[in-house]
This record gives C-alpha cells, structure tokens and sequence, in this order.
C-alpha cells in the first residue's frame, strides 16, 4: 500500500439507496499520470471528492499520500492540487492577485509568494498576463491560469477532471504538454479524469475505465488491448480475390506477425508493427491473387473504452 | 484562524472596492445628514417640550414635520444593508466555480463561511457606526452641547444594538446564499421577508387583536388591555419591532417604558415620569436585545451546519 500514492479498499458511497461508487479498489502509483474514464454518472467526481476529503464514502478505505482524507484533508489537501471541471476565478482580480490568495490559503511565506507567482505563471506561459484582470483571459487560459494555481502549493499529487473539456485542439494540446512535462521535470502524479479519449491516451502511463461506480478495466494502453484484442497493437485487413489459405501460408512465415484469422475472402493480421508492405508484396507476387483493399486499425482507447462497454 | 484571516481580509477589501459598499454608504450618509438637519431645526422645540435632559440624544429622535427621525432611516436602512452584504456570500462563490477550488485548500470549510460573516459584520458596522458618530459630530458643532457620559455609553449601546441587528439580517441573508443558488432568490426572499416583519407584522397584529378583543365604544378596560396585550405580543415576533422598542427605550428614557405594557390614563397620571437610569433601560432592552442576538446566531448557525453539509461540485 505503501508505494501508491492513492490507494483505496471497497471504496463505497451510496446517496440514499443509489450507490454512486462501489467497491472501487484503486492503486495509483506514485509519479504516474493516471487517466480516470468513464461516461457522466459512472462515479469519478465521487471518487475525486472522496479523495480531497470533500465527501465522507459511506464504507471502506482511501489512503492520500498515506493519510485519511477523513481524519486528515488539510494534511493532503496541502500537498494535493485540484482543477475542478469548471475552474473558477476572481474575475475582478489579476492573475497574479488570484494566485497570491490561493498561495496566502496554503500558508505560504509572503516573501516567497512574488517569486512563486513567476515561476507558477511562466510555467503555463501566462507571464505576460501576470496583471491582467481575469475576466479578459479565454477558457484556454483560465485553465492555464488554474493549473498555475494548482503549482503554488508544490503538490505531490494533481487531480484535474476533465481539463481539455470546451477548449480548441491546439490549447487542448498544450494543457496536456505541460501535464506532461510536469510529470517528467516535477515527479508529480496527475490523475485525468476525462472523456476526451484520443486526449487522455497521449500523456495517460495507465487508465481506469469506471462504469456504475465500478473499476471494469485497468491497466496501460498494451494491458488494455490485450485484454480486449489479445495484445495486438495494429489490425492489418487484406481483401483479395483468389486462394485465401495460400495467403495465409505466406504470410504467416513473416516475421512479427502474431495473428492470422480469416474470412471469406478478407485476412485479419494481428501486428505490433506496421507490416502493410510486407504483406501488400507476398499478395502481389502471388501469383492469381489480386490485392483488392488493404488497411491497418491502431487500437485507440476509443476501441478499447467502446470495447469495454459493450461486454458491460 | 490564519485562514479566516486570509479569507476575512480578502473579504473586507471586497466589500470596501464594491460598488454596493459604496451606494449603501452614499445612501445611509444622505439619509443621515437629511435627519441631523431636520433634528437641528425641531430640537429647540423638542427639548423645551421634554422633561428630561438629554438633549444630545434628541439627535437621532427628533422627527420632521415632513420627514422622519435617524432612528426611523436607521430603523429602515440596517435590514437593507444586512441583506445587501449577505445574500451572495455564498451562492455567488458556487456559481462562480470558485468554491470548488477555494474547498480544495488546505483549510477548513468553516473558515470560509466564518470570514465571510465577520467581513460582513465590520463592514456593517464600520457604515453603521461611522455614521451615528458623523451625526454626533455634526451635532456637537451646531447645537455647542457636549453628550454627558451616561449619553456617551447609551449612544454605544445604541450602535450595538444595530450592529447585532444588521447582523441578524445578514444572518438570515447569508442562510438564502447557503440554501439556494440564485443569488435573485436568496435577495428576494430575504427582501419579502423584511417586509414581511417591517410592515405587515404590525397589520397582522392589530388585526387579531381587533378580532379576538374589540375595541368598542362600551369595550371594558380589561378588553383594552388584552387587546394591548395580544398586539404587542404578535408584533414582538418581529424583529423590526424588537429593535424599534429597543433603541426607543434607550435613546427616548423619557416615558418610552410606558410602551412595554398596558397603561391607563389614570396609571399615568399618578406616574411620576423621570427619565429612566441607564441601568434601568438597559434592564428594560434586555430582554428584546438578547432575542435580536439569538436570531442573529439560529440564523448564522443554520447556515454553518447546512454549508458544512452540503456537497460541493463543480459542475
């Protein structure tokens, strides 16, 4: 339990008769961005609130940085920053005075808070706006702004939900680079709560797919693939008019081919690589076989997310 | 505490740079300097036709012909100023998302609603305050009679008796912000409920007591004062009517006592009508001043476990 920086036993919590979040055992482990997915309702504010200390779970165990949000949420609340969905400012106030407050909250020495401020600012590239009052900034750069303030306390632990929600490709990008770089110069662990699949797989090292309040699938990008397509990175689809099985003779004696399944007259090649032009050279110098369609499928997420909630 | 502090201090320095801050303060120094001069023209009059001195006082209740007294404005006003500074504590902080993350500090929840309320009573108070003392100030000038010690005190005891019941009101304001999200209900409410007390409560109240002993040509004395009886007994369920009676038996110790229960003619003139003693008016605001203060904390207590309670989400 020690290594995670979030873990959680038979984490429930029930309004009324309802049960939001059930049973969810959860290991996140230190320094980790940990994307947390799931369609509206499946439970994941429920377990962000749980995890600040914010709600009280009717049954179980969350261990924060090894302490209980329950009995000590100043304690993690001093080391954990959040970004809620739709982050909200002192519109009246500049970005620099917005900050200082939140540093000011987190008992941070007033001689320091000028210089953190900076360093906070630059970081997300918002220098330049230090004083400029925050009701002129855009949503990208409100949520730039919130991740600056997430940064002043020094946190150990991130969580953002939905972070790229309502923002252009490009911002959205952005955000998501600097939780990236953040990860890899800072040590610091992120959980993402999103539905912004493609998004969340480019920075996320491992997801948790919540449904009902319940974990369905865990695990990095390969595990989760595995789990629903045997562990195939790519999905090579080759029509062709002629002898099915001589093809797949062929194609079989490739190296790095890991499947051949076949239909009619259309062959399914499972591939960790990108084999098209291997493959589209056995079929063409067959001879009586025409190479009719040929296209590769990465597994995305999506695939694997969409996958997930079919078999629920 | 040193959250408190943090959010008290941010919390005062909005209120300061507001522009409600700045309207109510425009508005109550208006009312304010109208009343001080209405009191300097009627007070030659008013302290001839008194028995008592104490002619300093005679600046926060001497009435127009026309106009009304300070106490009258003040009467008004303090509601109004309560409920301004309360009804968004709360609900403009969740609608703004800001709550979320100012949850999301290292502080505990109360402090926010703590600081907020505190904010809220020394900005009040700071109005409240600032202008009875202008009043006095003016007043020393024109009239050239310095307040005795007892008038000094009963003018202290006189702001804060509005104070408690400017914070009552923005107890009750703040309660709205807690419970519900449009910051257009929570004034609403508050706004009816003012009325309500201020204006209603003493038409309810002679009404039933109308109804239950009629006051006729042949009524009997014992009908005219249960009559009496039932009507200040309903309207001392207003908070209005606690606070006018309170700050008339204070800054009016000639004769006001006489409001607190059923009189005859014949009674009063066998009264010898000395101005009471602070002691004795205190004793006699008593009553009507702890009842303003326990309003002010139900409110306010209400609102703290119904905050501390509530889930808060940002979406």
């Amino acid at each position: 339990m020690d290594n995670y920086i979030i873990s959680t036993k038979n984490l429930t919590k029930k309004y009324g008769s309802k049960t939001v979040v059930d049973n969810l055992n959860l290991s996140i482990p230190n320094g980790e961005i940990y994307g947390l997915l799931g369609p509206n309702g499946a439970g994941k504010s429920t377990v962000i609130l749980m995890l600040l200390g914010l709600t009280e779970p009717s049954s179980g165990n969350i261990s924060v940085l090894g302490y209980k949000p329950t009995k000590d949420p100043l304690r993690i609340k001093s080391f954990t920053g959040y970004l809620p969905e739709r982050v909200g400012f002192y519109e009246d106030m500049t970005a620099a005075q917005n900050l200082e407050y939140t540093a000011l909250l987190n008992s941070i020495p007033e001689k320091e808070i000028p210089s953190k401020i900076d360093e906070c600012l630059s970081i997300v590239g918002l220098q330049k706006e230090k004083n400029i009052v925050v009701k002129q900034f855009s949503k990208g750069m409100k949520q730039r702004l919130g991740i600056a303030d997430v940064l002043i306390k020094n946190p150990q632990l991130v969580i953002f939900d939905e972070p790229t929600e309502g923002l252009d490709l490009e911002v959205a990008n952005q955000i998501l680079e600097t939780i990236f770089n953040l990860n890899k110069d800072k040590k610091i662990t992120f959980i993402i709560s999103s539905h912004q699949l493609n998004l969340v797989q480019k920075i996320c090292h491992k997801v948790g797919i919540m449904s009902k309040g319940k974990l369905i699938g865990e695990g990095n990008m390969a595990e989760l693939s595995k789990n629903m397509f045997g562990g195939n990175k790519y999905l090579i689809e080759v029509e062709i008019i002629g002898d099915v099985n001589n093809v797949i003779e062929k194609i079989k004696s490739l190296k790095g081919i890991k499947t051949v399944t076949s239909t009619e007259n259309a062959i399914h090649i499972g591939t960790d690589e990108d084999l098209r032009q291997d493959v589209s050279k056995i079929v063409t110098n067959m001879d009586g076989i025409i190479l009719t369609k040929m296209d590769i499928k990465d597994f995305s997420l999506e695939d694997v997310y969409l996958n997930y909630f079919k078999e629920v | 505490m040193k959250s408190v502090l943090t959010i008290y201090r941010k919390e005062l320095a909005d209120y300061f740079s507001s522009k409600k801050f700045l309207i109510l303060l425009g508005l109550v120094y208006l009312t304010g300097l109208t009343s001080i001069y209405v009191s300097i023209q009627n007070i030659r009059a008013a302290a001839q036709s008194s028995t008592d001195a104490f002619v300093f006082l005679k600046l926060y209740t001497t009435a127009g012909d026309v106009l009304p007294s300070f106490l009258y404005f003040l009467s008004f006003f303090i509601p109004i100023i309560g409920i301004v500074f309360g009804f968004d504590a709360i609900n403009t902080e969740r609608n703004s998302k800001n709550l979320s993350r100012l949850l999301s500090q290292p502080i505990y929840r109360d402090s926010i609603i703590n600081g907020k309320f505190l904010a809220g009573i020394t900005t009040m108070s700071i109005i409240i305050g600032s202008i009875i003392m202008i009043i006095a100030g003016i007043g020393l000038r024109i009239i050239g009679v310095p307040p005795s010690s007892e008038e000094i005190l009963r003018i202290l005891i006189f702001i804060f008796i509005c104070i408690c019941y400017g914070t009552f009101w923005m107890a009750l304001s703040m309660l709205f912000s807690v419970i519900m999200d449009k910051t257009a209900t929570s004034i609403l409410t508050a706004i009816a409920i003012w009325i309500f007390f201020f204006f209603f409560v003493q038409i309810i109240a002679n009404a039933i007591a109308n109804a239950m002993a009629p006051i006729t040509d042949n009524a009997t004395l014992a009908t005219q004062i249960k009559n009496f009886n039932i009507d200040l007994g309903i309207k001392r369920i207003s908070p209005a009517y606690l606070f006018t009676e309170s700050i008339t038996i204070l800054l009016i110790p000639s004769g006001s006592q006489l409001f607190l229960r059923a009189v005859t003619t014949a009674d009063i003139s066998k009264m010898l009508l000395n101005p009471l003693s602070l002691g004795q008016s205190l004793i006699q605001v008593w009553p009507q001043t702890v009842a303003i203060i326990a309003l002010a904390i139900i409110c306010f207590a209400i609102s703290y476990i119904v905050f501390i309670k509530q889930e808060i989400r940002s979406t």
